[in-house]
């Protein structure tokens, strides 16, 4: 346990000190502050903040998450020559990485609010769900990235594969369920589609929030799907149990993998 | 001490290692030789825990790995290209890792003077060139004081003067009793260095021994002579 907060904390040092974690703060802070700056009604700036960070995070926590191992491969080798168990040092990579990213994302997304946070007074659980969603895409796609390039010894083919997922689910994945659905109009499709909506992370946090506050026109198809099909407290509770496992889920086949790896 | 016996692996259908049978003592400095994909590295790999063997026992000291990491402690392992956090300073990368391996006192920190890294300590290792990083990895390797050193080509990116400073360190630590092993693709260093030869080509061991066993066995004029031999498969 002492190992694993040494090894994160010395990863973490590393990674906040990069260039990229910057940009990625200055980032979301244009976008938010923006956003604020265009319309000055509280919901509509939160919801649209919120479907760009359902964009933007994955897609963030994927390319950083997949560069930063291969860019650290003989680092990583370096320390396994070291009496460092392979679990607490692959876990002690995993935390030294998507803290400064999560770091990065509340600054980015955080500052701009509090700027402004006279017009946010009555939002405070709105943007509480903004920036859990936040941190939870960072968690799951982070894990999901190192599942990646772990599994790939070519860093080309980890980056494309990276990019491909999060092409897929953040974008592909809702056209094709609205293909498949308007196709098949005439049948009752209404549970398939709740299950395979919690086959993709990004589907299920646009749907906490959906649940949450009555958005649905602005959150997608799947998102409506879903809440029609569960409503409210069962809705959310699936969700989150999902996402649950998700987070899980990637981060545990890459340790496993890390661990019976030859170096 | 480090007893490897009837070691295999291979990587998919490529046989990388064959029944490898091998003792390194205290007090010697063993080179492991052979052309490039010969399976130096993945004998150094298995023995440091980074390679799993498919079959086959290794032992340090009196310990047989099956992978615990504790034994580790007694390693001092410089790798052919070191590479450490890019965005920390040299202090810090040596402050990480006396932190990782809980050893603040017994160090042997007389490479950072030797080799000038005083200057560098505040730098980033990002900013430093292939050769500062080297000598910072050879710093770390003796800092711990380990009674195994395997070093895998440690001269390669340094210059003449680092060099021979690493070389004279390395014959100290011989003196103190340390099991030393080594690969270099120079020759020069190894018949200044080495007490015993171990060659492999293509996943066997064709040769261990002293050096000069081996130049008689091929009847060869030196030791160059003797390794191309070997290399254009002459048999002993």
């Amino acid at each position: 346990m002492n190992l694993l907060f040494k090894i994160s904390s010395y990863q973490l040092r590393d990674v906040i000190r990069s260039k990229w974690i910057f940009f990625y703060t200055i980032l979301l802070m244009i976008i938010s502050y923006s956003l604020i700056s265009l319309t000055k009604e509280p919901a509509k700036i939160l919801i649209t903040m919120l479907n760009i960070n359902l964009i933007i995070v994955p897609l963030i926590s994927l390319i950083f998450g997949t560069i930063f191992l291969y860019n650290n491969k003989n680092n990583i080798i370096f320390l396994l020559s070291q009496p460092i168990k392979r679990n607490v040092l692959f876990l002690g990579l995993y935390i030294g990485l998507i803290l400064p990213i999560i770091l990065g994302f509340l600054l980015g997304v955080g500052i701009p609010i509090l700027f402004y946070v006279k017009i946010f007074s009555n939002y405070a659980e709105t943007i509480f769900l903004l920036l859990t969603t936040g941190i939870v895409l960072t968690i799951i796609f982070g894990g999901v990235a190192f599942y990646i390039s772990i599994s790939n010894e070519d860093r080309m083919k980890g980056l494309g594969i990276s990019i491909i997922v999060w092409l897929f689910l953040s974008i592909f994945y809702d056209g094709l369920l609205l293909i498949i659905f308007q196709t098949f109009a005439d049948y009752p499709l209404e549970k398939i589609s709740a299950f395979l909506i919690m086959f993709n992370p990004i589907d299920l946090t646009r749907i906490l929030v959906v649940i949450n506050f009555d958005v649905s026109a602005l959150m997608g198809y799947t998102g409506t799907v879903f809440k029609n099909f569960f409503g409210g407290n069962l809705g959310v509770l699936i969700s989150a149990l999902m996402l649950m496992f998700w987070s899980i889920l990637p981060l545990y086949l890459g340790l496993r993998k890390f661990k019976a790896k030859d170096f | 001490m480090i007893k490897v016996t009837n070691l295999n692996k291979s990587f998919g259908s490529l046989e990388v290692l064959k029944k490898i049978d091998l003792e390194f003592v205290p007090g010697q400095i063993t080179y492991i030789v052979g052309p490039n994909g010969s399976g130096k590295s993945t004998l150094i790999k298995i023995i440091l825990g980074l390679v799993k063997s498919d079959s086959g026992d290794v032992w340090v000291g009196d310990y047989m790995l099956n992978g615990d990491c504790h034994y580790r402690d007694k390693i001092g392992y410089m790798p052919q290209s070191a590479s450490f956090p890019e965005n920390l300073t040299v202090t810090e990368v040596f402050k990480m890792l006396k932190d990782l391996r809980n050893n603040k006192d017994n160090l042997d920190e007389s490479l950072i003077k030797e080799l000038n890294l005083d200057k560098e300590l505040n730098k980033r290792l990002g900013n430093l060139s292939g050769g500062t990083k080297q000598k910072v990895s050879a710093a770390i390797t003796f800092l711990f004081n380990p009674s195994i050193l395997i070093l895998d080509e440690p001269t390669a990116g340094l210059d003449p003067v680092s060099s021979s400073i690493l070389k004279d360190k390395i014959k100290k630590e011989k003196e103190n009793g340390r099991t030393i092993i080594l690969t270099s693709h120079i020759l020069s260093e190894l018949e200044e260095l080495a007490d015993n030869v171990v060659f492999i080509l293509e996943g066997s061991i064709k040769f261990s021994g002293k050096i000069n066993h081996l130049i008689e066995k091929t009847s060869s004029l030196n030791l160059e002579r003797a390794m191309a031999a070997l290399m254009n498969g002459q048999l002993i």
